[in-house]
């Protein structure tokens, strides 16, 4: 197949980035189509790493399937759970207490900001820094040991169950986060002086990749990419789930629509996150961590469908109830893969060298996009 | 607009519609034929505005496949869902792609997973599965594949 | 004769001509095999002395380079670096050489077989040919060429038709948008580079090496040519850390867009080539920014305060001329682990835009400057 969709057409040149290519950070594999170094079309080929996420769920129950979704995208693993618990929650109207609420949230925006510190460090080392990329796992290191604490898992959590979380807060939780918070504060001005400031860099990303309002909405983008052209779609705000409509924060907004606009708004969000965790983690209430549900989850019949925020943008899950113990049938909505859709649009009539950029602010996860 | 103002102005434009209860949103069936069109109004109409399509799927119901189309509007937050049955051995609908762009891929998908041939899609091809499985719908409920399922 | 190199340029002022050298040596060396060989043996295993020389540099080079660039990106990344061959690791690059030389060396279905194992030697020819005419300390030279600066600018140039071969012999996509790219930045910093280089040969008068530091000797033209030789330095450094292809300018390399560029295809010693003369060209084109800017082997002296000068003096000469080339060296690499890479077309808009322009002008002021005899 490879060598069928490289032969070139017309006198173009063809080339294929992925499926095993520095810049696509997994196994996507775009087909380029190029003139001397400008961009005439970009043509994602995915599938290499689908297992049929959906298939599998329709023969596990819904206390096995959350952990299925850890694997989708797995640097917003436990948003990827959240979304699986609220959406059993909704079906079986379970009153989740709001201890395990307000530890969700806080292990959300926990996550979130790990994985805004990955894609920061491995957006700059594809435009060519290869240092950012240590600073920011000295960060995130600090964030999966916390996570190993307290869920026993540094990546792929498993931490949330219908009904609440599996297991209490490890007793350092909150000085560590503390600790944490301190750290990040300390440190998150060396990402400005390293890279945002950068001659080189702002030339690489102002005026790159233009995404308008309008296409960004058509093409169903989400989360930074869309936020960046200043569509107002944090699901967070919209439609706020556990303690998020408790919580103060502003949904973070960039009108460029270039690479730059991405960029500053995940950075934006860096802070947003920090400071709901903040807001939280002294007023953690005392009680169940857990609500008491069944051993055997039945939903009842009929069609569910919830969203949350990740990382990456919004995710959906819609689930076919049959009121077995298994789901009939479920389908992720998941990010990434409206986001790659936009991609083509972005790139056309820029350099080859910007595609890398493009990529990098789009904030790809391949295993989201595949499923 | 509420649910309820959704409604009659649904009503008013496909009188055929039938609606579904339950849910937190409301369900809309058509018939595929009447599809085109009233996507058309659905996304140009302006008092709905549905610009944003944000889930695409397929539901194999053994006896038929049922298309389900998540709409939202981001200029007024509301929210609609649209299905639309499709018969089991040969399904087929109009492409929404040039409406809303995201279905595009969307639309790619569930050709290849459900066998939904989409009709004046700009590039239907395999997405996901490699070559050879064309006519193979994974994500029908009758599939089989001996080798690499597993019945628990 | 090709180990020592008699010149005396009338400097009285300075005691200089009493610093530490290794001319006594060489001498030595030179009488004892003229009294015991005729005269074309001598000629003949003195350049043996000399290639094997070069070869022991060359290779001496490679293997601290790269530590040091290992060692200086792990100093800015905040971790260890190498630090299990050898006492802290320093062995390390004499390890990976060792599993570079036994490696398989491919050569890809498609490729042009004479091309492509041709690519490598030519580089490595030309990184050894521009060790010639550098001044490693004083009186220590293996050529002292009338011409020294010039065919350094020439024999540089050579690198790009490596370059060019490698990736187009290659047969491979990557490879040829590497070297696409490398032949266009190349050519065109070149001119940047010789222009900035022409601005001290306007000030010394000069095209020859020793001539050019011997002219230092009452202060480098780093401070004795004004803001222009302080520009002419600023921009050859951009324009030879371009001509090498490190970051920000390795953009026929750039990992993240294409792979590994021009030599994507290239493993075991044929790499290990390519990777040693990148290595090498850089302590050259370091080695000739310290020998034009920053006095070469030439101590730190400041016009004629004769005892701070003749404290200089102590310090022996081969010091000064590797503490600045290895200073120099260091600004290259730290660029590199701090910039991110410029686009095809930024990099071009910099150097026909703006650099051109600017060392144009610079000459222009340095050649009145020289005229009117402004510096100090």
């Amino acid at each position: 197949m490879l060598e069928e969709v490289a032969t070139s057409t017309e006198g173009d040149l063809v080339i294929n980035v992925g499926p095993q290519h520095p810049a696509t950070h997994g196994v996507l594999h775009l087909v380029i189509t190029l003139n001397g170094e400008t961009i005439k079309k970009v043509e994602p080929h995915l599938g290499y790493i689908h297992r049929s996420i959906e298939k599998m769920c329709e023969s596990l129950t819904y206390r096995q399937f959350i952990y299925v979704t850890s694997r989708m995208d797995y640097l917003s693993a436990h948003i990827n759970n959240h979304a699986c618990a609220l959406c059993v929650e909704k079906a079986m109207q379970i009153e989740v207490p709001e201890r395990a609420q307000v530890i969700r949230v806080i292990m959300d925006e926990l996550t979130r900001i790990a994985s805004h510190e990955l894609w920061w460090g491995a957006m700059a080392m594809d435009i060519g820094a290869f240092t950012p990329f240590f600073h920011a796992f000295r960060e995130r290191e600090t964030i999966n040991d916390i996570m190993e604490e307290t869920c026993g898992a540094r990546l792929t959590m498993n931490y949330m169950v219908p009904g609440g979380v599996m297991i209490d807060l490890h007793p350092d939780f909150q000085r560590k986060v503390k600790e944490f918070i301190k750290l990040f504060r300390s440190k998150v001005h060396e990402y400005d002086e390293l890279v945002t400031g950068n001659i080189i860099f702002r030339s690489r990303m102002k005026d790159v990749g233009f995404l308008s309002k309008e296409d960004a909405i058509s093409f169903g983008c989400t989360g930074p990419t869309a936020r960046g052209s200043g569509v107002s779609c944090d699901i967070r705000k919209l439609y706020p789930y556990d303690v998020y409509n408790k919580v103060q924060f502003e949904e973070v907004l960039e009108t460029g629509g270039d690479s730059l606009a991405r960029y500053m708004v995940r950075i934006r969000e860096m802070h947003q996150s920090i400071s709901i965790i903040e807001q939280l983690i002294d007023n953690i209430p005392e009680g169940d961590f857990q609500a008491k549900t069944k051993a055997v989850l039945k939903l009842p019949k009929g069609e569910f469908y919830t969203r949350v925020e990740t990382a990456r943008g919004e995710l959906g899950l819609y689930i076919v109830s049959e009121g077995a113990t298994t789901p009939y049938r479920i389908k992720f909505r998941s990010p990434g893969f409206s986001n790659l859709s936009a991609l083509d649009t972005m790139a056309r009539g820029s350099k080859l060298g910007d595609l890398v950029a493009m990529m990098g602010t789009l904030d790809l996860v391949i295993p989201d996009i595949d499923r | 607009m509420t649910n309820e103002e959704l409604k009659t102005r649904i009503t008013e434009l496909v009188p055929s519609a039938a609606f579904e209860e339950g849910g937190e949103w409301i369900n809309v069936n058509v018939d595929p034929g009447e599809w085109p069109g009233f996507a058309r109004q659905l996304r140009s109409d302006a008092g709905l505005q549905f610009d944003y399509l944000f889930c695409l799927t397929c539901v194999d119901w053994k006896t038929h496949l049922a298309m389900v189309y998540h709409l939202s509007s981001t200029l007024f937050r509301h929210n609609l869902v649209v299905k639309a049955k499709l018969d089991n051995h040969t399904p087929q609908i109009e492409t929404v792609s040039h409406i809303w762009k995201t279905a595009e891929l969307h639309e790619r998908e569930v050709y290849e997973m459900f066998g939904v041939n989409f009709l004046n899609h700009p590039d239907l091809r395999l997405l996901i599965l490699p070559e050879g499985w064309e006519g193979k719908n994974p994500m029908r409920k009758d599939f089989e594949d001996p080798v690499n399922m597993i019945k628990l | 004769m090709p180990l020592t190199s008699a010149f005396s340029i009338p400097f009285s002022r300075f005691d200089i001509h009493k610093m530490w050298s290794l001319t006594d040596i060489t001498t030595n060396i030179h009488d004892w095999l003229n009294e015991t060989f005729s005269p074309t043996w001598v000629l003949i295993i003195e350049m043996v002395i000399a290639g094997i020389a070069v070869i022991g540099l060359f290779a001496v080079l490679g293997l601290v380079l790269v530590i040091m660039e290992r060692k200086v990106s792990a100093w800015m990344q905040i971790r260890l670096g190498p630090n299990r061959v050898g006492p802290k690791g320093l062995l390390q690059s004499l390890a990976d050489t060792l599993k570079l030389l036994v490696k398989e060396g491919l050569t890809p279905g498609g490729a042009d077989k004479f091309l492509f194992n041709l690519a490598p030697i030519i580089a490595l020819v030309v990184a050894m040919l521009l060790m010639a005419p550098i001044a490693f300390a004083k009186d220590f030279q293996l050529w002292n060429l009338n011409i020294g600066v010039l065919y350094v600018s020439a024999v540089s140039s050579l690198m790009v038709i490596s370059i060019l071969m490698a990736g187009w012999s290659s047969n491979n996509k990557y490879s040829l948008m590497g070297a696409m790219r490398s032949g266009a930045q190349i050519v065109s910093y070149e001119l940047s580079a010789g222009l900035s280089i022409l601005t001290i040969v306007v000030l010394a008068g000069s095209l020859n090496i020793p001539d050019i530091i011997y002219s230092q000797a009452d202060g480098w033209w780093i401070f004795k040519g004004h803001i222009p030789a302080l520009i002419a330095f600023v921009i050859f450094i951009i324009a030879v850390t371009a001509e090498t292809n490190r970051a920000p300018f390795d953009l026929a390399e750039a990992e993240s867009e294409l792979t590994a560029g021009f030599h994507t295809e290239y493993s075991g010693m044929k790499f290990a080539l390519f990777f040693l003369a990148e290595y090498v060209n850089v302590f050259i084109v370091c080695a000739i920014g310290a020998t034009l800017f920053l006095g070469g082997w030439m101590p730190f002296h400041i016009g004629n305060w004769e005892a701070f000068n003749h404290v200089m003096d102590y310090i022996p000469s081969s010091i000064w001329f590797f503490g600045k080339t290895f200073f120099l060296i260091f600004v290259i690499m730290w660029f590199r682990w701090t910039f991110p890479r410029l686009r095809i077309d930024q990099l071009l808009n910099l150097e026909w835009k703006y650099l051109l322009p600017i060392s144009m002008f610079n000459l222009i002021l340095v050649t009145a400057i020289a005229i009117l005899k402004w510096h100090f």
